[in-house]
């Protein structure tokens, strides 16, 4: 688990971390009924960063990444994200989600829809993209993602890896500025998590801002340039993935470590 | 040790199976022949429906086709097979067929007085108009039903809810344009307030702009338009519709109408709007605690004692709304079961794409929605399809209205199965069409393999 199943080396010339930020989190809390699941998040993210979020699970990681889109709504604090702060104003909320890619543990592509239609749809009807050049760019992202021949193809009649693919090339088709993943890997067999894997590396070295929840440990030590740890809807740590890994101050996360990298 | 190791050098090439699991014996063996209990039960089976041919067939196939009342019936029938045969009189349905099928509707309206004898002078063919209806509902419902037809045609279905009822009760023709004109009205305030008074303002103003429209302005618009320029043909009187025209005609609009309205109340059932959702609920609950024989009734009789005096509500425009509210009430249950049904996913991944509810609904929710209740909702119409005989207690003269005045008369006196039997049948054709086209749709739209 601890090495990241690839053979390539991982080319670090464009990312770097910029000076401006991307999603800045202020004193965020957050309730699922009477349930304190988010409690007093603080996070500043900036352009180009590569976070990922880990920790047990029932800790709010998920809930904090859709809160950056509003899948999920806070209710005391601040999100904002590339400047638009995140209220019960739905013009600031497709604002921001035009501008926020998201991948989902079960990919959530539409089964009604082939995998073109699915890369095109988006960009046809919200950014009003002529559908001759939605199509272009869709088969742009499907190559960049290895399955250009299956365009025509239904989602159902794709591998778990393949979908997850397609669901990165349809969230790209927007030509986001923030990609959230969501345990992208989680319900996918060993072999196709490499090729998800190898995808989400290639997306990094081109400079993408990512926040991914993930168990994949391998993939934090080499691609992340932060790793968080959330516990009981806290950040408890977080500190660059090489520190984080071998000297872990919190005994929470040295107890967390050592379970999912102990066999 | 060893004797657990195993090393395959050469993989298996693919055998056929064997010849007594294939082909007609195979299935035969399988299905009809499996044990000893089997083999008895399908050989009573057999005998069973061969004693039921022997008796159906002889009655239905050696029977009369041409005769002029039930007495010359029987005669004929026992000169061609002898004394103690039983044949059917299919005659009745030859000499009442023109009834049957278009109740007491005018061949040739001409106003003011309906013209019932020979053609006039330069009229349209006999029965031109429902004909001419039945073409329409045709051309209108084959582009819907068949993707491969060209798209062109969906202009008729667009022009078939104005036209169709213009064709059957006649007037003017600026009554239907002004009908038209009120969903423009609705589309054009919906597109341009909506940017400036915001979406859900804007879209409740495009649902009573053209309310008062219908409502106050139409009548008053087609009778001036009407004045300038006349353009009409003949009334036709409600009183007059009948036979498989009147239950077509109620049928289709039950069923056109059903399926929009069922799917605005199933959305409405589902939304965070308190006081839409409580529309919502309170209108399917109510409507589908009543049985529709009492909304007719209602529609028949209770209106006319609310209704202002001298107001003039057509019967058959009574029991089309009644008709259509009920079937949307039913509609909108087995939308919200396909609503129910998609996974929490689809809506997320709608969102996160950026798209607004509208959008979201039209291309990702409601496509797979309806799919996922596409035998439930091909239930309702064929429900509501036969539903429409229910007409004939408020003294409409459908099918079954008619066959009580058919039987009254001397000729056909003691007529029975003859002329249910036809109507089941003509019944069955159709509900058995809209359940086969069903199951193509389900095959074809199925994506997952």
């Amino acid at each position: 688990m601890s090495e990241l199943a690839t053979e390539r080396q991982i080319d670090r010339s464009k990312m770097h971390v910029g000076s401006d930020v991307a999603i800045q989190i202020n004193n965020m809390n957050k309730w699922y009924g009477a349930f304190h699941v988010l409690r007093d998040i603080n996070l500043t993210v900036n352009e180009g960063e590569r976070i990922v979020i880990a920790g047990p699970s029932g800790s709010g990681k998920s809930t904090l990444i859709r809160c950056i889109n509003r899948l999920e709504e806070h209710q005391q604090g601040d999100i904002i994200v590339d400047g638009t702060e995140l209220t019960s104003d739905l013009k600031n909320i497709d604002k921001v989600r035009r501008e926020v890619g998201m991948c989902f543990q079960h990919f959530n592509l539409f089964p009604h829809l082939t995998i073109l239609e699915n890369c095109t749809l988006a960009p046809i009807w919200v950014r009003k993209v002529p559908r001759k050049e939605a199509e272009e760019t869709a088969m742009h992202f499907l190559e960049k993602v290895k399955i250009p021949d299956q365009a025509l193809k239904y989602p159902g009649q794709l591998s778990g890896g393949q979908q997850q693919r397609v669901a990165i090339a349809r969230s790209l088709c927007m030509k986001p500025r923030i990609m959230l993943f969501d345990e992208p890997t989680s319900a996918l067999d060993p072999e196709m998590i490499k090729e998800v894997l190898d995808t989400m590396i290639e997306l990094a070295e081109e400079g993408m801002t990512m926040i991914c929840v993930t168990h994949e440990m391998g993939f934090a030590r080499q691609v992340a340039n932060r790793v968080i740890f959330m516990d009981q809807g806290q950040i408890v740590e977080q500190n660059e993935p090489e520190e984080f890994f071998n000297n872990p101050k919190s005994e929470r996360t040295q107890l967390f470590l050592s379970q999912i990298l102990g066999h | 040790m060893s004797d657990i190791s195993f090393v395959r050098t050469e993989m298996l090439p693919e055998k056929e199976p064997p010849a007594s699991t294939v082909g007609f014996i195979g299935w035969a063996k399988a299905n009809l022949f499996s044990s000893v209990l089997n083999s008895v039960l399908t050989i009573l089976s057999i005998v069973l429906v061969l004693f039921v041919l022997s008796g159906v067939l002889p009655w239905a196939f050696q029977s009369v086709w041409n005769a002029s009342s039930l007495t010359e019936c029987r005669e004929i029938l026992k000169a061609t097979y002898g004394e103690h045969h039983e044949g059917a009189c299919w005659a009745v349905i030859n000499d009442r067929w023109v009834q049957l099928v278009f109740g007491f509707y005018p061949p040739y309206p001409i106003d003011p007085t309906m013209y019932l004898g020979n053609p006039p002078e330069g009229a349209w063919p006999a029965y031109f108009r429902p004909i001419a209806t039945f073409v329409l509902i045709l051309a209108a419902v084959a582009p819907v039903l068949f993707d491969k037809l060209p798209r062109k045609m969906l202009i008729i279905t667009a022009i078939f809810p104005f036209a169709m009822p213009w064709l059957m009760w006649g007037g003017t023709v600026w009554f239907p344009v002004a009908a038209a004109l009120g969903f423009a009205i609705g589309y054009f305030a919906f597109k341009y307030l909506a940017d400036i008074v915001g979406e859900l303002a804007g879209l409740i103003i495009a649902v009573v702009l053209p309310v008062i429209w219908w409502l106050f302005l139409m009548g008053p618009f087609a009778d001036l338009m009407q004045s300038i320029i006349a353009l009409d043909i003949p009334v036709v009187e409600s009183r007059k519709f009948g036979g498989f025209t009147v239950s077509i005609f109620i049928g289709v609009v039950a069923i056109v109408g059903s399926l929009p309205i069922g799917i605005v109340l199933a959305l409405g059932r589902q939304s965070d709007l308190l006081i839409v959702k409580a529309l919502c609920v309170g209108f399917i609950e109510f409507i589908r605690g009543v049985p529709l024989i009492t909304l007719l009734f209602v529609a028949s009789t209770l209106l006319n004692i609310f209704l202002p005096p001298g107001t003039e509500f057509d019967i058959i425009l009574r029991v089309l709304i009644m008709v259509t509210l009920f079937a949307s009430a039913y509609m909108a249950e087995v939308i919200r079961g396909g609503l129910a049904a998609l996974p929490r996913g689809q809506y997320e991944g709608a969102d996160s794409l950026g798209l607004n509810y509208w959008q979201a609904q039209r291309l990702i929710i409601m496509p797979q929605a309806l799919k996922i209740s596409i035998p439930g909702i091909v239930s309702n119409f064929i429900g509501i399809f036969k539903d429409t005989t229910l007409v004939s207690i408020i003294a409409i003269l459908d099918p079954l209205g008619l066959t009580n005045g058919i039987r009254a008369d001397a000729a056909w006196n003691g007529i029975y199965w003859e002329l249910f039997a036809f109507i089941a049948i003509v019944f069955f054709v159709f509900c058995f069409s809209m359940s086969r086209y069903s199951m193509y749709l389900e095959r074809k739209l199925k994506t997952s393999h």
